[in-house]
C-alpha cells in the first residue's frame, strides 16, 4: 500500500518521454523530467525519507512546496554540494546523488532514535535547563554534532550569480488566476508590468487549481501583451520603498557534482516598484491529532497537487480528515485517480459545512469528529475517529494515506514586510491583511479570498486602478471559508505534533503558557516553534491558536511574530553575487606598481593598497631583508613609495582658521613655505588622524594625513565645513590620487637628489626641515616637502602619479654610487619606531588623548577653540593614571618584546596596566626596543615592568624615546 | 535600502549615502559645563515619527544637506539644505 505513478493526462509539468534515474540512500529510483525528488520518491513508493531534528522520529513527505517541513535533503558532492534542500522544489536530474539528513546509519535504521524514547526528559526549552552542570563544556563537542540537519560543503562555491537591478510601474508577485488578472488589467492600461512566479511555467498551476476561471486565456493575454514574465522567480523579500528582492534560479536543473566549467545559477533581481500586488496565495493548514506526524500524513492539497503536477498518487486508501471545504473537492480528485476515499472526517458540525460535494454519497462522511489514534508506528496504516463532542469512539478505518485539510493560511509575508497590518477572521479562522500597506496591495487567496470569479475581478479592478493611479477597491469579506479555530484533541494519548520540523508538540505549546511565555514571540523562541527552515508555514498559526486557547485570549489578541526576509532559505551565493574574490574589496595598486616589482618586492595588503613590505633578495627572509633596508637607509639613503599617504588642497579666505579649527596645533601662523605636524582629534578628544600642513601661499595649504585616514580625514574636514561652517570661504579637495610620492631618506638623501639635477634651493644649507617647495625636474612638475618619518634627512617628493615611474627610474639610474636601496613599509616602520614616533591605529587606539602621547604642548599654547578640545577638559581626561606612550628596552638587551604583550606585576590572571603597541629589533643599537601605554607611564622612567604574552615574560625597562638621534640633528642633514 | 532623494542628484539609492544622524545640534562653546557638553555628544532625542538628520550624498556630489523620515515607516517628507531652518 504505497504510492504509485498515474497516467496521462495526469502529471502536467512531467515529460513522460524523458526518463531519469537518480539515487536516494545509495538506491536507484526512476522518475521523468519535470519530476521533483519528492515527486518521483512518491511515484516509487518511497514511504520514509528523513527522520525529525530532536526525536529522530521517521518521516515522510508532507507537502507538495516551499512550506515543506519535513523532507529536507543533501544532494551533490564538493562546492557544488547543497544542504538541507527541500525535495518537494529539487528537479530530479539523471545521476543525481540525494541523501536524507539527520540520521545515522539510515532513515530507515537511526540509532538516534533512542531521542524518541528519551522524549519526556527533552519537553521545550529542556536546554536552558540541562548540560550546564558540573560544566556545559562537557556537553558542548556531542550536542555540535547532534545539532544541525544536513552536512554543509567544505569547498567554495564555484558557479556564478548575477545581480541586476530594474524599475516597474507594478510588479506582480504570483502568477495565479489573480496574479496573472492584475498584471494583465494593469498591462492593459498602460503600466509596465513585471510579474514573477516560483514555478517553473507561469500560470500552471492555476490551469488545473481554479476551475471557474479561464486561465489558459488570462496567461494567452499576458504573453500578447508582452509584459516581463519571469519563471523560476521567488520573490524573498519586500524593502524599504518598495523594493522587492527576487531570486531567479537561472540552472533549473542544477549541476550538483563538480567539475566542468562555472555555471550561471542564480541572478537576484532588485525591482524598485510603484506598487507591488501580493498575488502569493495561501497555505494550508494542518490538522492536529496524535502522531499526525506519521510517514503517509500529507497536506490534502498537496495529493491534489501531486495527481495534477506530476502524475503521482501519493497511497491507495486515504482517511481526509477535515476543517475545510477544500476537503471535498480534494475527495472528489482523488476518487477521479483511483485513490480510494475511505472516509472524510470533518470535526466541524454540519451548519458549517457548505460544499455541495459533501453532500455526495460517493465517499463516507462523518461530522463532529477528528482522528484520536493513527495506527502504524513507521507509516500509517490506519486510523481511530472519535467524536470531537464527548470523545466517544466512532470508529476505526484502514488507510495508508491521512489528508490533512485543517484550513488555509493566507500567505501575507511580504504584506507584512512593507508594514501592513492583519486581522483574524474568525469565520475562516485565519489572518488576513487588514487593508493594504502603502503601495502593496494583496489580491486573491493572499487577501483572503476564496471565490475564484470574484478573486479575479478584484485583481482585475486593483491591476486598473493601479495603472491608472487611482485607489484599488478593498475586499470584501470572506464568506466561503468557514474553519473552526482548532482542531486538536484533548486527553488523547500521543504527540500532537504542532511544527514539525523543530518536533514541537501541542503539550509543548501549553508548557510554555504555564512558564508564563505568554508573548508569541516568546513562546516561538522559547519552543523553537516556526524557527526551522520552513518559517512556521504549517505551523505558526495552530501555534498562536493554542496559546490563545492556553491563556485565555483570541488569536487576534494573541497575534503573529513579525515577519521577516527571506521568505523561504536562499543562498549566499545570490546574496553575494559578484562581490567575491578580488572584487570583494578590490585592492588599490601603487602607479609605479611595475617598477616595484621589478625591484623585487615582496607586496602585502596595508590598508586596501598593495605596497612593497620590503625587498628581499635571492634567500632573504623579510626580517632579514627589512633588518638590511632600515641599515642602508640609516646609513646613506633609501627610496620609499609614500603615495597611499592623504593628499588634501585647502584654500579660500577662511582656509587659515578653519585649519585652526580642526587642527590641534595653530596653521594660520604658518609662514609661506613652511610646515608643521598636525594632529586631529574628534569631539571626544581621541585622536583620529596625523599629518603635515604646509603653507602654499596666503589662502593656500597643503594638507598630509595618514595613508589609512586619507578618505575618513578628508570627508571630517568636509562635514565641518558644510555643517557647522556654510557661510565660511573655504575648498577642500582631495588629490590623494593624483599625487604619488617618492620619499628619499637617509644622510646621503641630498647627494643623491642633487645627482639627478633636483635643484640647489632644496638642499640641507639653503632649506629648512618641515618646509615645501613647487619645483621642476626638467619636464616633471614637482611639490618637494622636506619631512621625515624615519628620522633622517627626508625629502617628500610629490610627483605627479603618471609621472612617478619616471622620477624612479631616473632616481635608480644613479643610485648605485650612493649606496641607495629601495625599502619598504616594514623598514620604515622599523625606523619610526626607533625615533619613538607613533602610528595612528597601532600606537594609539579609540582612547587616546593628545596628553597620552606627550602632545599636551600644542594644546597649552593655543588659545581659540578647536575639535575635540572641551573632551580635553573632562575629569576623565586630566587623570593622571591614564594610559600613556613610554618607550622600553629588555632589561637583558636581547629578548623581543611581543607586540599585545600585557604589562602587569604578575602573570594572568591578573589586572593589566598597560600594553606593547609597536615593537622592533633597532637596526642601529641591534637591541630589540618597543613602544607601550602604560598607566601614568610618563612619571615611571627607569621602573623595570613584566610583559607577559601567552606564557612568556619579559622583564623591560621604562626609557626615552627617541632611541637614536635624540635631540633631531639627522633630518637637518 | 531607501531611496534617499539629493537635493541636486535626484532620487538615488541608499548606498550611495552616508547619515549624519541628528540635525539641527549646537555646538556648545568652551564654557559649556561638563553635562552640556555631554548631552551635545551623547545624548539624542530618539522618536517615534518623524526624525531630522542630515545625509551626504557621498558617492554622488559629495553635498550634505537635511531631510525629515519618519523612523517607523521610513517615508521622506521634507528634504531641505544645510542652511534652511527647521520645517
Amino acid at each position: 500500500m504505497t504510492g504509485f505513478r498515474l497516467a496521462a493526462p495526469w502529471g502536467a509539468q512531467i515529460e513522460r518521454s524523458r526518463p531519469v534515474r537518480f539515487n536516494f540512500n545509495g538506491r536507484s529510483h526512476s522518475g521523468f523530467v519535470g519530476d521533483t525528488v519528492a515527486s518521483a520518491l512518491l511515484a516509487n513508493g518511497v514511504k520514509r525519507v528523513a527522520r525529525s531534528f530532536k526525536l529522530h522520529r521517521p518521516r515522510g513527505i508532507f507537502s507538495c512546496g516551499v512550506e515543506e517541513p519535513n523532507a529536507l535533503v543533501d544532494v551533490g558532492s564538493g562546492g557544488r554540494r547543497l544542504a538541507n534542500v527541500r525535495a518537494t522544489l529539487l528537479p530530479i536530474q539523471e545521476g543525481m546523488n540525494v541523501e536524507s539528513v539527520n540520521c545515522w546509519p539510515s532513515v530507515e535504521f537511526d540509532l538516534a532514535a533512542v531521542n524518541g524514547l528519551l522524549a519526556p526528559l527533552l519537553p521545550v526549552g529542556f536546554y536552558y535547563k540541562t548540560f550546564k552542570w558540573p560544566d556545559w563544556r562537557w556537553f558542548e563537542p556531542t550536542v555540535r554534532r547532534m545539532a544541525g540537519l544536513g552536512r554543509a560543503p567544505r569547498q567554495a562555491d564555484p558557479d556564478l550569480y548575477d545581480e541586476v537591478s530594474a524599475s516597474v510601474d507594478v510588479l506582480v508577485v504570483g502568477a495565479g488566476v489573480s496574479g496573472l488578472a492584475a498584471a494583465v488589467a494593469a498591462a492593459r492600461a498602460g503600466a509596465k508590468v513585471t510579474i514573477v512566479s516560483q514555478g517553473s511555467r507561469i500560470g500552471a498551476n492555476a490551469l488545473w487549481r481554479t476551475r471557474s476561471v479561464n486561465a489558459a486565456q488570462l496567461i494567452e493575454e499576458l504573453d500578447r501583451l508582452g509584459v516581463q514574465a519571469l519563471p523560476n522567480a521567488a520573490a524573498f523579500g519586500l524593502y524599504d520603498h518598495n523594493l522587492v528582492c527576487v531570486r531567479e534560479t537561472l540552472d533549473r536543473a542544477g549541476a550538483v557534482e563538480p567539475g566542468g566549467p562555472p555555471i550561471w545559477r542564480e541572478r537576484l533581481w532588485k525591482f524598485r516598484a510603484r506598487d507591488v500586488v501580493c498575488a502569493t496565495g495561501a497555505f494550508e493548514r494542518p490538522m492536529i491529532f496524535p502522531n499526525n506526524d506519521r510517514p503517509g500524513v500529507m497536506l490534502a492539497g498537496a495529493a491534489q497537487q501531486y495527481a495534477h503536477a506530476y502524475g503521482v498518487a501519493c497511497g491507495t486508501r486515504a482517511v481526509i480528515v477535515a476543517n475545510s471545504d477544500s476537503a471535498y473537492e480534494v475527495a472528489q480528485t482523488m476518487k477521479e485517480c483511483n485513490i480510494e476515499v475511505v472516509a472524510v472526517v470533518d470535526c466541524r458540525p454540519p451548519h458549517m459545512i457548505r460544499s455541495p460535494l459533501a453532500r455526495s454519497d460517493q465517499f463516507y462522511s462523518v461530522q463532529n469528529a477528528t482522528i484520536s489514534a493513527v495506527k502504524g508506528g513507521r507509516q500509517v496504516s490506519g486510523c481511530v475517529v472519535s467524536s470531537t463532542q464527548d470523545g466517544s469512539r466512532h470508529r476505526a478505518f484502514e488507510c495508508d494515506l491521512i489528508l490533512s485539510a485543517g484550513g488555509i493560511t493566507p500567505a501575507v509575508h511580504l504584506h507584512s514586510q512593507a508594514g501592513g497590518k492583519l486581522r483574524w477572521d474568525d469565520r475562516g479562522s485565519m489572518f488576513v491583511p487588514d487593508g493594504p500597506a502603502p503601495h502593496v496591495f494583496s489580491v486573491g487567496a493572499a487577501a483572503g479570498i476564496f471565490d475564484g470569479v470574484y478573486a479575479v475581478e478584484h485583481a482585475h479592478q486593483t491591476g486598473l486602478a493601479l495603472a491608472r493611479g487611482t485607489t484599488p477597491p478593498l475586499p470584501k469579506h470572506n464568506d466561503s471559508v468557514s474553519s473552526l479555530r482548532s482542531s486538536h484533541v484533548r486527553q488523547a494519548r500521543g504527540k500532537q505534533f504542532v511544527d514539525l520540523q523543530n518536533d514541537v508538540t501541542a503539550s509543548d505549546v501549553e508548557l510554555a503558557a504555564r512558564e508564563n511565555y505568554r508573548s508569541v514571540e516568546h513562546l516561538k523562541r522559547y519552543t523553537t516553534t516556526g524557527m526551522g527552515t520552513d518559517q512556521g508555514k504549517t505551523s505558526n498559526i495552530n501555534a498562536l491558536v493554542l496559546l490563545g486557547e492556553a491563556t485565555e485570549r483570541a488569536p487576534g489578541e494573541v497575534g503573529t511574530t513579525k515577519f521577516r526576509p527571506p521568505f523561504a532559505p536562499i543562498s549566499l551565493g545570490v546574496l553575494a553575487g559578484y562581490r567575491r574574490g578580488e572584487l570583494l574589496r578590490p585592492r588599490k595598486s601603487l602607479a609605479a606598481h611595475s617598477w616595484h616589482e621589478s625591484r623585487g618586492a615582496l607586496f602585502e595588503d596595508y590598508g586596501g593598497w598593495l605596497r612593497p613590505a620590503a625587498y628581499p633578495l635571492r634567500g632573504e627572509s623579510v626580517e632579514q631583508a627589512t633588518y638590511r633596508e632600515a641599515c642602508a637607509v640609516r646609513k646613506s639613503v633609501g627610496v620609499f613609495d609614500g603615495s597611499p599617504l592623504g593628499k588634501m588642497e585647502v584654500f579660500g579666505p577662511d582656509a587659515a582658521r578653519f585649519l585652526d579649527f580642526m587642527y590641534v596645533g595653530t596653521m594660520s601662523n604658518l609662514a609661506i613655505g613652511r610646515a608643521k605636524y598636525g594632529l586631529l582629534l574628534n569631539e571626544n578628544g581621541v585622536v583620529v588622524d596625523d599629518g603635515i600642513v604646509a603653507r602654499l601661499a596666503e589662502e593656500r595649504f597643503w594638507i598630509n594625513t595618514s595613508s589609512a585616514g586619507a578618505e575618513r580625514t578628508a570627508a571630517a574636514f568636509e562635514e565641518w565645513k558644510q555643517c557647522e561652517f556654510p557661510s565660511w570661504k573655504v575648498l577642500i579637495t582631495p588629490v590623494t590620487a593624483r599625487w604619488a610620492n617618492v620619499t628619499v631618506s637617509g644622510p646621503r638623501a641630498w647627494e643623491w637628489l642633487n645627482a639627478i639635477g633636483f635643484e640647489a634651493a632644496l638642499a640641507p644649507k639653503s632649506s629648512r626641515h618641515m618646509s615645501i617647495l613647487d619645483t621642476q625636474l626638467g619636464a616633471l612638475r614637482l611639490r618637494v616637502l622636506r619631512a621625515s618619518f624615519s628620522g633622517e634627512l627626508g625629502y617628500e617628493i610629490n610627483v605627479p602619479s603618471d609621472q612617478c615611474q619616471e622620477l624612479l627610474e631616473q632616481l635608480w639610474r644613479v643610485g648605485k654610487q650612493f649606496g641607495a636601496v629601495a625599502y619598504g613599509v616594514e623598514a620604515l616602520q622599523m625606523m619610526r619606531i626607533e625615533k619613538g614616533y607613533i602610528h595612528i591605529g597601532t600606537d594609539t587606539d579609540g582612547t587616546t588623548l593628545p596628553t597620552d602621547i606627550g602632545m599636551s604642548d600644542f594644546i597649552a599654547r593655543k588659545a581659540s577653540d578647536f575639535v575635540g578640545r572641551r573632551s580635553l577638559q573632562r575629569p576623565a581626561a586630566l587623570d593622571a593614571d591614564r594610559l600613556q606612550l613610554v618607550a622600553l628596552m629588555p632589561v637583558d638587551r636581547k629578548t623581543p618584546i611581543p607586540v599585545g604583550g600585557q604589562i602587569a606585576r604578575t602573570p594572568p590572571p591578573g589586572v593589566s596596566e598597560g600594553h606593547i603597541t609597536s615593537s622592533a629589533i633597532s637596526p642601529e643599537l641591534g637591541v630589540p626596543i618597543a613602544l607601550a601605554m602604560l598607566q601614568g607611564g610618563s612619571s615611571r622612567k627607569g621602573e623595570y615592568v613584566q610583559v607577559h604574552h601567552f606564557g612568556i615574560s619579559v622583564c623591560a625597562e621604562v626609557v626615552t624615546a627617541p632611541f637614536v638621534d635624540p635631540e633631531g640633528r639627522r633630518v637637518h642633514g | 535600502m531607501m531611496r534617499i532623494p539629493c537635493p541636486w542628484c535626484g532620487e538615488r539609492d541608499e548606498p550611495e549615502f552616508v547619515c549624519g544622524g541628528t540635525t539641527h545640534i549646537n555646538r556648545p562653546p568652551l564654557s559649556a559645563s561638563d553635562a552640556e557638553w555631554g548631552a551635545y555628544l551623547f545624548v539624542r532625542e530618539n522618536p517615534r515619527g518623524v526624525h531630522l538628520e542630515r545625509w551626504r550624498h557621498s558617492f554622488g556630489c559629495g553635498q550634505w544637506f537635511n531631510l525629515a523620515r519618519n523612523t517607523v515607516t521610513h517615508e521622506i517628507t521634507w528634504v531641505y539644505s544645510m542652511t534652511d531652518p527647521k520645517p
